[in-house]
């Protein structure tokens, strides 16, 4: 995949360089990492405050540590699906003796990173990663669970659009329960979350997913995808007038409950979905919307993302 | 059976993961039903690439073209692959 600024995004470079002279994103030590500043971070918690003031159904809220144990990936089929986008952590695990090894390495300029190992940490990927390990080899009720949690969540896809951070955070709203519960969670969130993010003035669509499966391989995932009608993304221009997904809702049948052994009452196992606000997107779609100076923003929007509070 | 039918039964067998034998499978029974996962077709495809030495073509990686051994076997023969003579080789 390309993820330089190219032809397929006509005006995002205009756009990332009025970003960065305002001083909404500073671009960190590593490509496709952005640093916000408290104005864009502002945007963030107001949209965060606006989805789930939206809901008023008893759930459980969590903010999300940003680590799984490596075998969540594994669980998922993450690591099969997107071996490419994972991030697994690495430290330095030998004995002392080997030490001088390390030393000499780094001094030499060498490849130091090499000599260390895996340590059993990935980065997450999604936020509702984080609560399926959660419910791990317990029942739920049929009528199911509802989950609102947060995390930053991380994607090794090197881009300098800020609309394709490597560093991201996400809402989500996540049911466990019985397949009827699962699907109409899905049903209700995809035109609830259209609908509020249309309400900020963005102009959405909601499409079949395109995820970016591996290889040829991936080809045939994301076929399947399609033709289960699994997964649906909210589409809006972001960088760029070329729209991408701002928010997904994804109806995951029983495979989470499977694989991390969620059951009903029955013992079948549980199905869920989930539906995933991207919030940095969301936010650079406002801004490529209503412009960079924020105090212009149309009062409703900036009502509704309590920006002049 | 054809040898064909066989082989791409051996490469269900290997590469499937199905809860029940590919072998006792009818031609048109539909692997996804029978517990065939999108993962699962993926390593059914490879499996059927190495078996009888094609490459699938954009095109043709659907969900449809692995629904059954009758669709695969079809599929293959639009390939070209050798599906009547002996593909183990």
């Amino acid at each position: 995949m390309d993820n330089t600024l190219d032809a397929t995004k006509p005006g995002a470079e205009e756009f990332r360089t009025a970003l960065l002279e305002a001083g909404l994103l500073v671009p960190a030590s590593v490509r496709g990492a952005f640093h916000r500043s408290f104005a864009f971070d502002k945007i963030v918690r107001g949209i965060e405050s606006f989805v789930s003031a939206s809901w008023d159904q008893q759930r459980h809220q969590l903010m999300c540590a940003p680590l799984l144990d490596q075998s969540v990936l594994v669980k998922s089929d993450y690591v099969i699906s997107f071996p490419n986008l994972i991030g697994v952590l690495t430290s330095f695990e030998r004995p002392e003796k080997d030490l001088p090894k390390l030393i000499e390495r780094v001094e030499a300029g060498g490849d130091w990173a090499e000599l260390l190992s895996a340590n059993g940490l990935a980065l997450g990927g999604a936020a509702c990663h984080h609560i399926y390990p959660t419910l791990a080899g317990s029942a739920v009720p049929d009528e199911g669970l509802f989950f609102e949690v947060q995390a930053s969540c991380h994607r090794h896809e090197p881009s300098d659009d800020p609309a394709r951070m490597q560093s991201f955070s996400m809402r989500e709203f996540v049911f466990v329960g019985a397949e009827a519960g699962a699907v109409a969670h899905r049903e209700r969130w995809l035109e609830r979350g259209s609908d509020l993010l249309a309400s900020l003035g963005l102009s959405v669509e909601t499409v079949p997913a395109n995820d970016p499966f591996f290889g040829r391989a991936g080809l045939l995932m994301g076929a399947s995808q399609r033709e289960k009608a699994a997964k649906f993304e909210v589409i809006a221009a972001i960088t760029s007038p070329n729209p991408g997904a701002i928010s997904s809702g994804n109806y995951h049948g029983d495979h989470f409950g499977k694989a991390f052994k969620i059951s009903l009452a029955s013992g079948d196992a549980a199905h869920s979905s989930c539906f995933a606000f991207g919030l940095e997107r969301i936010s650079l779609a406002l801004l490529h919307r209503h412009g960079l100076d924020i105090a212009t923003w149309p009062a409703s929007v900036r009502s509704s993302l309590s920006l002049d509070d | 059976m054809s040898s064909a039918g066989m082989t791409i039964r051996e490469v269900l067998e290997a590469n499937g993961r199905l809860p029940v034998s590919a072998m006792t499978l009818r031609d048109d029974d539909d692997l996804y039903q029978n517990g065939l996962s999108s993962h699962a077709s993926v390593n059914v495809m490879l499996g059927l690439e190495n078996a009888f030495d094609v490459e699938f073509p954009d095109e043709l990686l659907r969900r449809d073209t692995f629904k059954s051994v009758a669709a695969i076997e079809a599929a293959l023969t639009t390939l070209g692959a050798h599906v009547q003579s002996d593909a183990n080789g």
